[in-house]
């Protein structure tokens, strides 16, 4: 392994461990990452700090290279760097959409201008991504999008409507599909890069049956993208896409691996369903509902595991992400159902003292999680890529 | 896959030519069609244990080859893949295992190296009732001058008319479905008072009824200590768990890309079924569980080859979810097929009927999903 350049793990360990005791501001102490939130339009000055500090060691973006601003550490290195911010309640302050898809995708298609010019802020965290992709009319058939971009000479002319854009009314610039050719569909599309703050973008956040707006309408009318941030050629930004896409879905099926937090359904099982005198579930039929679920999940980590171990050597994800995504979401999903089964009435408050705060979050959650198999690729999106991409099944050829 | 070491890929690539060109499911149907009343070809088990196969887990010094739980899971994904029946997991993992984690140096230098060259198949004799439930053992041991007198009967033991020596869990004390109170024994299965029925099964694998009257055994046959068989006996069978499932994996991914070509050949409503929407979804689902199962599978092994402290919920784990898996599969594999997949002419039969064996012994889902939860105390 090249992790650690040949030296010694621990030694990372102590490094790491008095960075982050030297450099992390108390107060922030398990709090989230503030990233997508309301306050990311006024952070704190120890938020601040704290970004910035991460920013410069590249550690919010470990295994990116360095020449670019990322940490140029290897998978072990990054791992120990997520370990010691976990130890010290501290979150990683880098990330978003910049971090999970675009970053990664440009590193691979980008010029060595582009790369020089988007990734260096993204390691920093000084500037938000958002993903200009999903259109009224173009959700699971994306490459149905019409957004035009109209050629000037130096610069691209984009009008149209995007939807579904996460976090656009936070966010500074946008990686967006346009299309360029109307003649024809997949090899029309091209994948444009341009700044957010300029006349013409209008967003208009959309609030969800969770009650919050995470997502957004997003209009461009006379927005300009300059030429030098067309990323890869003219009409050939659909393969693009559909790697970005790859590492969105890799990022999103993050099930399993703690990546929900809170406590497990069978502690909430104790303290809401109660046990019988040999200490199990009371509930025999949602007992057996609970163990299938933790037995689904564990299979998952191992899956993400083996997958992990497997791929070493190679880089990036593989056709492999779309299992990985539908399993995660379903998982994710069913988790948040049996939460609200196991809360009982206690599991349907939507505000108010009468509910506790965790009672609150796992009703906002489990609405917000019926997101999980519609973006991304829809559930039976990836099922279609599975068995085409995967299983080597065919297309309809003709329709009866 | 796991990632391999070069043995372990050596072990896999011969089982996979092995099975192909020795055994392959045609060779399955023709023992069945032969009325084997063994439920295997004896002559293929010879070639196995000339292979090394049935001592992969048998230490060195006792003729074995110490590869591996993971490395004999290998062997028989391969042969879950053909259909291949022998009595490896019963033999080469359960004896086996039993002998290693409890035999005294006397015990394991009469019957190790003979399970490891196949001249002695040994068998585990465990359930009594309907269901797996080792616990709830009946079956009496009692003083008998300086030995032990056994009376009782076993139900459903796995190559049972096969077996040369048969392990046996007995009652020293306590009533059925206490831990304590169990007690293994070494009894050979010509021994006087041993009577054994042929059960003619469902997937056409050897099995037995046995029942014990007054077998006389000596001291020196139990197995590890008397009253305290429970540790042992709990271990092997995680061992014939693990290995069980390992070659169901390979008998449900065999089972899924039969049907999975089928979707690529037969045509309906002037084009492949393959294309319609409806089939390419559960294929997908069943690619996916698959995975999952896979990694279920390979984790237990790992752990048993690790002597980690979470073997029984690893091994749990993945009875239930491969269990779950290969019953999904195994039926849609008869679905799929549509009437040619109802015929005894095709294969597809003999995988769900395998499944469903393969599903009960040694603990069903339903076994190891409450396995599962009360390990992890709820």
């Amino acid at each position: 392994m090249a992790d650690f350049g040949g030296g010694d793990p621990e030694a990372f360990r102590k490094e790491v461990r008095e960075w982050v005791d030297a450099n992390f501001p108390a107060e922030l102490k398990g709090r989230p990452n503030p990233m997508m939130r309301e306050e990311r339009a006024k952070p704190s000055e120890a938020q601040e700090a704290w970004r910035k500090a991460v920013g410069a060691k590249g550690w919010g973006t470990p295994t990116w290279p360095s020449q670019y601003g990322g940490g140029g550490l290897g998978t072990a290195e990054a791992r120990i760097i997520q370990q010691e911010f976990g130890r010290a309640g501290a979150y990683n302050p880098i990330g978003g959409m910049g971090v999970m898809m675009f970053g990664p995708t440009l590193l691979e298609y980008g010029t060595e201008d582009q790369k020089l010019e988007h990734i260096p802020p993204i390691c920093r965290g000084d500037v938000q991504w958002c993903q200009g992709f999903s259109e009224p009319g173009a959700g699971s058939d994306l490459a149905a999008l019409q957004t035009r971009a109209e050629d000037k000479g130096d610069h691209f002319l984009i009008n149209g409507q995007k939807i579904w854009t996460s976090g656009a009314q936070y966010a500074d610039w946008c990686f967006c599909l346009v299309r360029t050719d109307t003649s024809k569909k997949h090899e029309g599309i091209s994948f444009v890069l341009f700044t957010m703050h300029q006349p013409g973008v209008e967003v208009r956040p959309i609030k969800l049956i969770a009650g919050s707006s995470p997502f957004c309408e997003t209009f461009f009318t006379d927005v300009r993208a300059d030429k030098k941030n067309l990323v890869g050629p003219l009409n050939g930004g659909w393969t693009i896409a559909k790697r970005l896409l790859q590492h969105e879905r890799g990022g999103l099926s993050g099930a399993g691996g703690g990546g929900m937090g809170g406590r497990s359904l069978v502690d909430l099982a104790r303290e809401y369903v109660g046990v019988d005198a040999q200490g199990r579930i009371a509930d025999p039929d949602l007992r057996t509902r609970v163990v299938q679920h933790e037995i689904e999940g564990r299979s998952f980590q191992q899956t993400a595991l083996r997958a992990m171990l497997e791929s070493k050597g190679n880089s990036g994800p593989s056709a492999a992400t779309s299992i990985m995504k539908n399993a995660g979401t379903s998982w994710m999903q069913l988790r948040h159902e049996l939460t609200l089964e196991i809360m009982g009435h206690q599991g349907l408050g939507w505000e108010g003292d009468a509910f506790k705060p965790e009672e609150l979050g796992a009703v906002r959650g489990w609405l917000g999680g019926k997101a999980f198999t519609i973006y991304g690729g829809s559930q039976e999106v990836q099922s279609n890529i599975i068995s085409k991409r995967i299983l080597g099944l065919p297309d309809l050829t003709q329709h009866n | 896959m796991a990632v391999l070491n070069e043995e372990q890929s050596m072990l896999r690539d011969a089982a996979k030519s092995w099975t192909q060109e020795k055994s392959p499911v045609t060779a399955f149907r023709k023992m069945r069609d032969s009325g084997v009343e063994i439920g295997y070809d004896a002559q293929a088990w010879n070639e196995m244990a000339e292979m090394g196969w049935a001592g992969v887990i048998i230490p060195e010094e006792y003729g074995g080859s110490a590869f591996g739980y993971l490395s004999i899971g290998l062997i028989l994904e391969e042969m879950g893949r053909n259909l291949t029946a022998s009595p490896l997991i019963a033999s080469g993992v359960g004896a086996a295992s039993a002998l290693v984690l409890g035999g005294s140096d006397a015990q394991k230098s009469e019957w190790l190296p003979k399970i490891a060259d196949g001249s002695v198949v040994g068998a585990l004799a465990v359930d009594e009732g309907a269901h797996h439930a080792p616990e709830k053992v009946a079956l009496a041991a009692t003083k008998s001058g300086t030995g032990y007198s056994l009376s009782g009967a076993k139900s459903f033991v796995i190559e049972g008319l096969a077996a040369n020596l048969l392990v046996v869990s007995a009652r020293t004390s306590g009533t059925p479905g206490d831990k304590d109170g169990i007690t293994l024994f070494l009894v050979p299965a010509d021994a006087k008072g041993v009577s054994r029925k042929r059960l003619a099964l469902a997937d056409s694998r050897g099995a037995a009824n046995i029942t014990f009257d007054k077998v006389e055994v000596g001291a020196d046959a139990v197995l590890g200590a008397v009253d305290k068989g429970w540790d042992v006996l709990e271990k092997t069978l995680d061992r014939v768990r693990a290995a069980l499932a390992a070659e169901m994996l390979g008998a449900a991914n065999q089972a899924f890309e039969t049907t999975l070509d089928y979707l690529k050949v037969r045509v309906q409503f002037g084009q492949v079924i393959g294309s319609f929407q409806a089939l390419q979804h559960r294929a997908a689902k069943m690619f996916t569980d698959l995975e999952l199962a896979r990694s279920a599978v390979e984790a237990a092994l790992q752990a048993i080859d690790a002597d980690s402290p979470d073997v029984p919920e690893l091994v749990s784990l993945s009875k239930a979810k491969m269990g779950d898996v290969f019953h999904l599969v195994s039926n849609e594999m008869v679905q799929m097929h549509g009437g040619i997949g109802m015929t005894d002419a095709h294969d597809a039969g003999f995988y769900l009927k395998r499944a469903r064996a393969a599903e009960a012994a040694f603990g069903s889902q339903s076994y190891h999903r409450d396995r599962y939860a009360r390990i992890n105390g709820y």
